[in-house]
């Protein structure tokens, strides 16, 4: 029982730093890999608390689908952060 | 100082999350009513599922269900309607770069395996755990992998909605049944089967099939979507 709680605090532990880095971070594909990893952490931690269809829910939707669409988001438009407030300053003017 | 004070927000909201859940009376009244027992019970006798959840989910709640497959269409729907455009150049993916060899031919490695799994899941939904959405999601993951991979991979948009609304209308007509003999909206009218066995649990496997092609087809449509947008 002990060793369990230890594996769900080690978890949590990665989920909340995963967490802060994505908030953290200007370059938004970091922050959405990051993201992946926070669902990846969240699946473990399904499965382990025996809810393992919240667990094949969270891999499919949180860890593949929606880091893949970021991702083609993230392409579509800008990559860090700043850039659009930056274009949006400069085209004011003209 | 922005991101800062998200954070600080986000932490007093999960402790007010926490102290809530973990309040003593909050157990308390969740053990007092007997709905949980009546499930349990019911579940093993009337239905013969060896899932709980998915007799819950498709069965006591299968309204809801209903439900959620309407929202999930209707935001497919919205998402199509706002990025669609009379596609000039289909089969283009110009957003992607072209994928390696490595990953093309691991994606065709991988595709039928995926596909499989896929329909595993819903298919023994009211065994193992998984149902509908999860397997419907697994199989839009593998098409989603093909489309990355291979640049000229293209799924016909039409095929996509004619089985997408098939499954929804019978969903329905399935519910529909249930008032045959003197029932409710989506009753059971089959015979149930023994539990464990993969033909028991009575309409549940039905309709999770249809919901697995139902979440399958639209999520696929949806990434379809996405990447044929340019930016």
């Amino acid at each position: 029982m002990s060793y369990l709680v230890l594996i769900i605090g080690f978890l949590l532990l990665i989920l909340i730093g995963a967490a802060i880095y994505a908030v953290y971070q200007r370059d938004l594909l970091y922050a959405v890999i990051a993201t992946g990893i926070i669902n990846l952490v969240l699946t473990a931690l399904f499965f382990i608390l025996q809810a393992p269809d919240v667990a094949l829910t969270e891999a499919a939707i949180g860890v593949a689908l929606t880091t893949i669409i970021f991702i083609i988001t993230i392409r579509n438009t800008v990559r860090f952060e700043d850039e659009h407030d930056n274009k949006n300053q400069k085209s004011k003017p003209e | 100082m922005k991101k800062t004070i998200v954070i600080i927000l986000l932490a007093a909201f999960g402790y007010f999350m926490a102290t809530t859940f973990l309040d003593p009376e909050f157990e308390k009244h969740r053990n007092q009513n007997g709905v949980k027992n009546g499930y349990l019970e019911k579940t093993v006798s009337e239905l013969k599922s060896a899932n709980t959840v998915t007799s819950i989910i498709v069965s006591f709640r299968g309204f809801d269900t209903l439900g959620e497959v309407t929202v999930l269409f209707l935001a497919a729907s919205a998402l199509g309607s706002v990025l669609f455009k009379k596609r000039h150049h289909v089969g283009e993916r110009s957003i992607l770069l072209p994928a390696s060899s490595i990953v093309s031919t691991g994606a065709k490695l991988l595709f039928p395996a995926i596909i499989l799994l896929g329909v595993y899941v819903f298919i023994h939904g009211h065994l193992t755990p998984g149902g509908g959405f999860q397997g419907g999601t697994i199989i839009a993951t593998g098409f989603l992998l093909m489309l990355i991979a291979y640049r000229n991979f293209s799924i016909s948009h039409n095929v996509l909605s004619v089985i997408e609304s098939l499954a929804g209308i019978l969903f329905v007509v399935i519910g529909l049944l249930g008032f045959m003999n003197g029932g409710t909206f989506l009753q059971n009218f089959m015979p149930t089967g023994s539990l464990n066995n993969l033909f028991s649990g009575g309409i549940i496997p039905i309709i999770y099939i249809l919901v697995g092609f139902k979440v399958a087809t639209e999520l696929t449509g949806l990434i379809y979507t996405i990447l044929h947008e340019k930016g």
